[in-house]
């Protein structure tokens, strides 16, 4: 197997842990950089409507390197999904497929649900909750947490914060309860 | 609900700590981690609501593999960096920031989970979903920022 095909598969846990982890340490020694993603939301908000809210008050201009980064973010996905992409189907657990099934899921083929995640959805009840509102928590939520899983679970760990510890925990019992308290119940909706 | 004060020396929770200006040109850098990031959350599946599904049934191991170990690299470099007290590439000391614990991290903390496990995305992989041409992700990144808005404008309403 050359060395591309080797790389265009999916790549295991032990290989892109470390590799994120690793961005931890880069990010320091390269410019004195705190590992964060959600902070570009708050940036966004302060470089293109601050409203005169204190909260978005401050010279994001020297924090522009965060946006930058998640620019970044954005071109790594094109050229991953362009250039290595897997031939292959995702492999998903059989137990996740057959619960998603039973939600009304039919489409496995890709990274994401087409039946969700189709540009005709936009409009629909099922993009407003699954774009929309998700987004909308998504964006309150790690703000009013002061970070996400980069700031808090994987940066907040490393330098051993408990109030980090309490948001991690607080995002996964988040998630469980979504999961597997209410979205059945949106799944029935459609 | 009591008001909190934020005496808050620091305004941001990623915050930028290097004390030399940077020129636009050295940007560049933080444009290339981005990249390699980007491609490592595509290449690992992390951006696949598929994956986070499956974290949240407990059917996989693969997310708790990657974040456990991003957790253990990470905890292992900043150990090295105190210890032998390594100097950034401009020769500053490298700074680092206790959090201080409030009632949002639970509260916030809740939210950001319930909408992950929505839209399969926390905010890094928001941009690499749309890198990946996953373009309706666009709306729930604008509404990512307009709840970030939402909260900047409530902040002094909510508790902390």
């Amino acid at each position: 197997m050359d060395f591309l095909e080797l790389i265009r598969q999916p790549w295991p846990w032990y290989v892109a842990g470390p590799l994120i982890g690793l961005t931890v340490p880069t990010l320091l020694l390269i410019g004195n950089k705190s590992f964060g993603i959600s902070s570009s939301l708050r940036h966004i908000c302060a470089a293109c409507i601050p409203a005169d809210i204190t909260f978005f008050k401050y010279d994001w201009k020297k924090e522009i390197w965060n946006l930058v980064f998640v620019f970044g973010i954005f071109i790594g996905g094109i050229l991953a999904t362009n250039f290595l992409a897997n031939p292959n189907d995702l492999v998903l657990s059989p137990d996740t497929m057959a619960d998603l099934k039973a939600l009304g899921i039919k489409d496995f083929a890709g990274l994401m649900p087409a039946d969700l995640f189709e540009a005709s959805n936009l409009f629909t009840l099922k993009g407003f909750i699954f774009f929309i509102v998700g987004g909308f928590m998504v964006g309150f939520g790690t703000r009013w947490a002061g970070g996400c899983t980069s700031g808090h679970a994987i940066m907040g760990l490393s330098t051993l914060q408990w109030p980090s510890l309490i948001a991690t925990c607080c995002f996964m019992i988040g998630g469980f309860t979504m999961t597997h308290l209410i979205l059945p119940y949106i799944f029935n909706l459609f | 609900m009591q008001k909190v004060q934020f005496p808050e020396p620091i305004v941001c929770d990623a915050p930028n700590d290097m004390a030399k200006k940077e020129s636009v040109f050295s940007n560049v850098k933080y444009m290339v981690v981005g990249i390699m990031f980007g491609i490592v959350f595509v290449k690992a599946e992390i951006i696949s609501w598929f994956r986070i599904q499956e974290m949240f049934r407990l059917q996989s191991f693969h997310m708790y593999g990657v974040i456990g170990s991003a957790v253990v690299v990470g905890m292992l470099s900043v150990f090295l960096i105190k210890k032998f007290n390594i100097k950034t590439l401009s020769g500053e000391t490298v700074q680092f920031h206790p959090k201080k614990f409030n009632r949002g991290q639970i509260f916030g903390g809740l939210m950001f989970g319930l909408g992950w496990a929505i839209t399969g995305a926390c905010p890094g992989p928001l941009f690499a979903q749309i890198g990946s041409g996953y373009v309706v992700v666009i709306a729930t990144l604008l509404s990512a920022i307009a709840g970030t808005w939402t909260y900047g404008l409530l902040r002094d309403k909510l508790p902390h």
